[in-house]
């Protein structure tokens, strides 16, 4: 796509006046910096980054759920008031279409936050197998901040002192600096959090707003990558897609208990067989010296491909490199030796417990 | 001592016979935090535009090609501990390897500083 042809989200001007180097990411000019990867990943860890996360699709289903629930893999008759799941859309044969928050933060059904490659496919999927029995309202005219870090619920305190009294994964209506914001506490760094959907229009105010906070700076999509994936959280069309099931990509917590026991989602005798026999491949993390294993990179044990990287790169926080592959299950214990082909040089890694990173969620 | 630029953004500064070679304070720029540089074995020959050195950030892989031809006699060992050096300072301690040069000529297709600023515009 041409950068003609790309979107823009709210606070394009915002990112440009900010020094942020611009590049085409899902069909948008995105920043992926301001300042340098490491600065921005390390200012997350240790005070509060902001992110614009316009580019990804926003939501609210309203009608009989029980359409929208067979179409996903969370229980939405137990999704309370003021309650945020991560759940997955399944195809027929198992794999993973894409990853979502689902969450009620009003009584009017549920609001949807979907990635930014997958929205147009999601929401098509979504509104055709829920026609006549509700009603698929994409908020194209939202945007979508986060808000990471240690110091965030030290500057929600200050502007929204309501949504600073939220825990992980809990969200709702907040006034924020004179708009009605959702507000969920949650976010993809491993960091406590919040993620805040308001109307584009107000969007530029308020990340400006919020960047006047002392404790607050600008991150790119760049440290955006290198934070979730040390906190191993997955990178959707990376370290899982539409040929892996959530068996194989190790996100079974993502499908809620009496869906696996009614097996009706989409593909879900394929996944419910494969959870009980066992995987032939899965994800794993892992950790090396030196030059970093990138996506695609080749893993090998004993001069056998044994499986791929799906995600690489350097970790600030952990001081090296680390990734996320998938291996053949016999291979996936952690502490096991391998190696992986960097520029056709096999280099020693070993598999490694995710997180990298200790998660840091607020749980009360 | 003169200094060259090849349009790939390395620097190649020629002492005598020898040559120091490294990445312009440009490339590391874009290149952004460097966490790791993959430098040739010293005696190793390369020929003008083969792969010699890959530097890589935190998000990516660049290759380094060499922009002359002839036989590394040094490479900077300092860059495995602190690579960083790369982006703080390209034009000095961050340099990369210590070339023989081959064949003199082809530093006239090079470009020098003026050049190279015009090219980066």
């Amino acid at each position: 796509m041409s950068d003609a042809n790309l979107h823009h989200t709210p606070l394009d001007a915002l990112h440009i006046e900010l020094g942020g180097r611009m590049v085409p990411f899902a069909g948008y000019s995105m920043p992926v910096q301001y300042e340098g990867i490491m600065a921005e990943h390390n200012h997350t860890r240790d005070a509060a980054g902001l992110f614009d996360v316009s580019h990804m699709g926003q939501a609210r289903y309203v009608g009989d759920e029980s359409a929208l629930e067979k179409l996903i893999t969370a229980d939405l008759t137990a999704l309370q008031p003021g309650e945020q799941k991560y759940t997955l859309l399944p195809n027929e044969q198992g794999g993973i279409l894409d990853d979502l928050m689902v969450s009620r933060p009003d009584a009017d059904g549920v609001f949807l936050v979907v990635n930014a490659a997958t929205k147009e496919a999601d929401f098509a999927r979504i509104a055709k197998a829920t026609q006549g029995k509700g009603t698929l309202e994409i908020l194209a005219d939202r945007a979508l901040l986060a808000l990471q870090g240690p110091k965030a619920k030290d500057v929600m305190a200050r502007l929204a002192p309501d949504a600073a009294k939220m825990v992980f994964m809990q969200c709702g209506h907040f006034d924020l600096l004179g708009t009605d914001a959702i507000i969920s506490r949650s976010g993809y760094t491993g960091e406590d959090g919040f993620e805040i959907s308001i109307p584009a229009a107000e969007a530029d105010r308020i990340a400006r707003a919020l960047l006047a906070e002392a404790e607050v700076k600008p991150i790119g999509l760049g440290a955006r990558d290198s934070l979730r994936l040390e906190a191993g959280l997955c990178l959707y069309g990376h370290d899982m897609d539409e040929t892996k099931t959530p068996v194989e990509a190790t996100l079974m917590w993502a499908v809620a208990k009496p869906r696996r026991e009614r097996k009706d989602f989409p593909g879900a005798e394929t996944v419910m067989a494969m959870f009980a026999d066992g995987p032939q491949r899965k994800r794993v993390g892992f950790t090396m010296a030196g030059a970093p294993a990138r996506e695609g990179a080749e893993i090998v044990k004993d001069g056998n491909t044994i499986g791929v990287v799906t995600s690489g790169g350097f970790g600030p926080t952990v001081g090296g490199p680390v990734g996320m592959a998938y291996v053949d299950t016999e291979f996936a214990v952690p502490g096991t030796e391998i190696e992986i082909l960097v520029r056709d040089k096999a280099r020693p890694a070993t598999i490694a417990k995710m997180p990298f990173v200790e998660q840091r969620y607020y749980r009360g | 001592m003169s200094t060259h630029f090849t349009k790939d953004h390395e620097w190649i500064r020629v002492e005598g016979d020898e040559a120091v070679v490294g990445i312009t304070a440009y490339a590391a720029e874009q290149l952004g935090d460097v966490v790791f540089v993959e430098l040739p074995a010293t005696g190793k020959s390369f020929s003008q535009g083969d792969e010699m050195a890959v530097v890589e950030s935190v998000k990516a892989a660049s290759e380094v090609y060499a922009p002359v031809s002839g036989e590394i006699v040094a490479v900077n060992d300092a860059l495995e501990d602190a690579p960083q050096t790369v982006n703080e300072a390209p034009a000095g301690d961050g340099w990369f390897v210590r070339i023989k040069l081959a064949d003199k000529s082809q530093l006239d297709g090079l470009m020098d500083e003026a050049a190279y600023n015009q090219h980066i515009g």
